[in-house]
């Protein structure tokens, strides 16, 4: 019998290993996408099935930890007595990884969104059958304080504590059974990162969810497993039952109100409404009608209770330790061991006043090296594979408008996406070995007091040091900044970092216009140096920026730097793996659809409404010219030249080319002409265009390079109507400022919309850098004719 | 015991602690809590930045790290 998938939540603090958990229950085709209305990212997984034979070689083993306690040793009890007949249920499971969060206070984005789901107030979300909390087993006391909380929501709980092999080497012992009594749930040890007790979480998760057959229970020859059996704990255990007498009196009061007025809240959420309410959870709960009365009970039992002592959160706080004390008071016993102060004498070089910060430089220098130099071969094959496929597709079709939609608009689209995939890829490797080895919350602690100078955190660095190769994975990388303030001033400053792309355009425009003069013996060269001030302009003007976004958007969110510093432990190469291809492909399928329009689009621009005829019939011409061996190579040379002047015609009548020379007027203030207009215009979804289309509007066609000598004498022979050259010292410079500071690339701003899960944000990043770029480069270009 | 009371972030490299009382009742206080640094817990200065803050805590069996601006919300007696 088929039913429909049982829902189960999967919550943790920060670091516990939660989503190698999630991994290792699901495999890797986990649906990623974000919860509606906000920025917090909404992962769900089918489980994989727990065979048969798995199921009977695992059950026996639920012994296992209490094993480990009574000897301290991880041997394998014997189960060879056990006997099951199984009736596993055909109940498929839907997990929900649920945001890393230290507590369900409901006052950040990522709280207030897993009560909603364990509530079941998330739209679109069923409310979950059963809860897995996972915790670090090294450190059970602490991570406690949301297991605390989440039990109290009444659903069938699993506690998992994970990084179990680390528990032993750390002095640690864990009396498993009698803390699995104490809490009332069952506990399964796990270590995700090695897939080592998954299979018994499994059958604890099918347990939980009602899928298994009682008979399946392990037989009673084995007593540790009876205590293990789920048994929701009674409102008598939680613990806000140590909470003071008047709150709970309140909490009763309010929720027997509510309830009475039809709204359906449990008490767990009636206790976050009376403790905090900074992320809006009666926004959510009580309807727009009852708003006004329920304020004013709130506000009479928030005085009540204030009459009596009870406010703050201490008194939360205070009684949810005091529970963990009590239940796990004399289970868990702590030793000195050498691996803990391994961690803490490795953390002594790391965060070293000097050598911390020279191995902080060296670790940025090779991440930075590798998205530039090791990314540039794979780019280069895509660029191949990419022309390869363009030629390909140009020897089946003649020349002509699906030619040319599927060339330059599709091929080249989708090519501008996929060739950025090498460097997220390598970034989210080096990201995702710092993150599980544990060094990168150091870096960020290395780093803060610098970052905070200028309104970010320290874990702001290594997202705008990527941003300098691609803000693309610069971007995708402030989803490792916590604090939501610090990420969108982060994620927002990230596009002015000089990427990669920006680069072949400093160079044509130094190379061409830029004197190539040399200083102290030829060490120092202007021309150097005009690409250094380009390269560092658009991270100096991020720091007013960055001031400014915090000044006037981001106000009175207050930053905060209370972070977890991990011990430090060899990462796991499934984790990686996981985590990178998670990456890739989450951006693959989100910005690709949208770059991929918006390319189509600006292609369809360029090439409408003019008669594209007389360009393919010599086309056509000039291909058979090719093939033909007689054909000499003057007169292909002619035909080369006719249709690129032709066309340079087609390009300046598209809809582009029109809206270029309507701009002139705009960009006469820049020093530019309308031809520079149209280039800049078409080079918006992606800036290195311009290069290309400098080409074609210079009747070069769309082959010019940088290096391109006769894209640079065409350049220098271009005249105003007056005869005098347009491209002079001044222009040149105030190109180069507006490309510095301008977003002109569609995949960030689409990167930026899939980050922030709105389209206020790239509109604003577009509005606010494409300003600044036109004053930048307005004010450059009268300066220098000023100055010179 | 009121001389050695002063704030965690004076508290110096090595120093330990025994947590008095979180100053407040904000976001930064009830985070400050959850995290476990509550009155009666011991906690141990382990290390500053290179650049002299944020520093690193050892409290109820992990490290953590706090900017001035968090320790100094923090009450401690400073244990001899």
């Amino acid at each position: 019998m088929k039913q429909t998938p049982a829902t189960v939540a999967l919550i943790g603090n920060p670091n516990t290993g939660k989503s190698s958990l999630f991994n290792a229950l699901c495999g890797s085709k986990a649906r990623v996408g974000n919860y509606p209305g906000v920025t917090v990212e909404h992962k769900t997984g089918r489980m994989i099935p727990l065979a048969n034979a798995e199921l009977s070689a695992h059950a026996g083993s639920n012994r296992k930890p209490a094993k480990l306690d009574a000897t301290g040793s991880n041997s394998q009890p014997s189960s060879g007595n056990d006997r099951f007949s199984h009736e596993l249920g055909s109940r498929e499971i839907d997990m929900v990884d649920l945001p890393g969060t230290y507590s369900l206070a409901a006052r950040s984005a990522d709280e207030a969104v897993s009560v909603d789901v364990l509530s079941g107030n998330m739209p679109g979300v069923r409310r979950p059958d059963a809860v897995v909390v996972i915790v670090d087993a090294t450190n059970i006391e602490r991570n406690l304080y949301l297991f605390s909380q989440v039990i109290e929501l009444g659903l069938p709980t699993i506690l998992v504590l994970n990084m179990w092999d680390r528990v032993e080497p750390t002095g640690i012992t864990v009396d498993i059974p009698n803390l699995a009594r104490g809490l009332g749930v069952p506990i399964v040890c796990t270590c995700a990162s090695k897939r080592s007790g998954i299979d018994l979480l499994r059958l604890e998760i099918y347990r939980a969810v009602g899928a298994l057959s009682p008979t399946v229970m392990p037989s009673p020859a084995t007593p540790s497993t009876a205590q293990l059996q789920p048994a929701i704990p009674t409102p008598s255990e939680y613990a806000s039952a140590g909470f003071p007498d008047a709150f709970r009196t309140e909490v009763e009061s309010l929720g027997n109100w509510l309830r009475g007025a039809g709204v359906a809240v449990d008490s767990f959420q009636v206790q976050r409404l009376l403790i905090d309410d900074a992320a809006g959870l009666s926004h959510r709960v009580i309807p727009q009608a009852l708003t006004k009365t329920f304020t004013e009970q709130l506000t009479s039992a928030k005085a009540r209770l204030n009459d009596v002592g009870v406010s703050g959160p201490l008194f939360e706080t205070r009684a949810r330790y005091g529970w963990i004390k009590k239940k796990t008071s004399g289970l868990i016993t702590r030793t000195n061991s050498p691996q803990k102060s391994n961690s803490d004498w490795i953390d002594r070089w790391l965060t070293h006043r000097w050598f911390g910060l020279l191995f902080f430089v060296a670790i940025m220098f090779l991440v930075f090296q590798s998205i530039t130099l090791v990314a540039s071969w794979p780019m280069a094959w895509i660029d191949d594979a990419q022309n390869w496929l363009g030629a390909t597709v140009e020897g089946f079709l003649a020349p002509g408008p699906l030619r040319s939609l599927l060339v330059d608009g599709v091929i080249a689209g989708v090519g501008s996406v996929i060739i950025f995939l090498p460097q997220i890829a390598i970034l989210f490797f080096f990201i995702a070995i710092l993150e599980d080895c544990g060094y990168m919350s150091r870096a960020a602690f290395v780093m803060d007091k610098f970052m905070s100078s200028i309104g970010m955190s320290g874990k702001s660095f290594l997202p705008l040091m990527s941003s300098f190769a691609c803000a693309i994975p610069g971007i995708m990388a402030t989803r490792t900044i916590d604090n939501r303030k610090d990420r969108m001033v982060t994620l927002l400053v990230a596009p002015l970092m000089s990427c990669s792309a920006r680069l072949p355009v400093y160079v044509l425009m130094v190379s061409a216009f830029v004197p190539d003069l040399r200083y102290a013996g030829g060490w120092l060269s202007l021309q150097g140096f005009v690409l250094f001030a380009m390269q560092s302009l658009g991270a100096l003007v991020a720091i007013p920026v960055a001031w400014l976004l915090k000044r006037f958007f981001f106000q009175g969110e207050t930053s905060t730097f209370i972070m977890e510093l991990s011990s430090y432990k060899w990462p796991s190469w499934r984790v990686i793996v996981a985590r990178v291809w998670e990456r890739v492909l989450s951006f693959i399928s989100r910005a690709g659809t949208l770059i991929f329009i918006t390319s189509v689009l600006v292609w369809a621009a360029a090439y409408f409404p003019m008669s594209h005829a007389t360009v393919n019939k010599s086309l056509t011409e000039l291909e058979a010219m090719r093939l033909a061996p007689d054909s000499s190579a003057e007169s292909i040379a002619q035909l080369e030249d006719s249709i690129n002047r032709e066309r340079s015609r087609l390009i300046e009548g598209s809809f582009l080319g029109v809206a270029g020379h309507t701009l002139e007027p705009i960009v006469k203030p820049l020093g530019w002409d309308g031809r520079i207009g149209i280039a800049v215009l078409a080079s918006f979804p992606a800036r290195e265009v311009i290069i290309a289309t400098l080409g074609t509007i210079y009747a070069l066609g769309g082959e010019a390079t940088e290096e391109h000598d006769g894209l640079k004498s065409q350049m220098r022979a271009a005249t105003w109507p007056d005869g005098s050259p347009v491209f002079t010292l001044a222009t040149a410079l105030s190109i180069m400022v507006f490309f510095a500071l301008c977003a002109q690339c569609a995949s960030t701003l689409m990167t930026i919309r899939r980050e922030t899960n709105s389209w206020r944000w790239p509109i604003f990043s577009f509005v606010y850098m494409t300003t600044l770029a036109y004053l930048g480069a307005m004010l450059t270009y009268h300066l220098v004719k000023l100055w010179l | 015991m009121l001389p050695s009371r002063m704030t965690l972030s004076e508290l110096q490299i090595g120093e330990t602690g025994v947590i008095a009382d979180v100053v407040g009742s904000d976001n930064v206080a009830a985070r400050l809590l959850e995290m476990g640094l509550l009155p009666g817990e011991t906690i141990e200065v382990i290390g500053r930045a290179p650049m002299g803050d944020p520093t690193e805590y050892s409290v109820v069996g992990y490290r953590i790290s706090l900017r001035k601006v968090e320790s100094a919300r923090v009450q401690v007696d400073k244990a001899s």
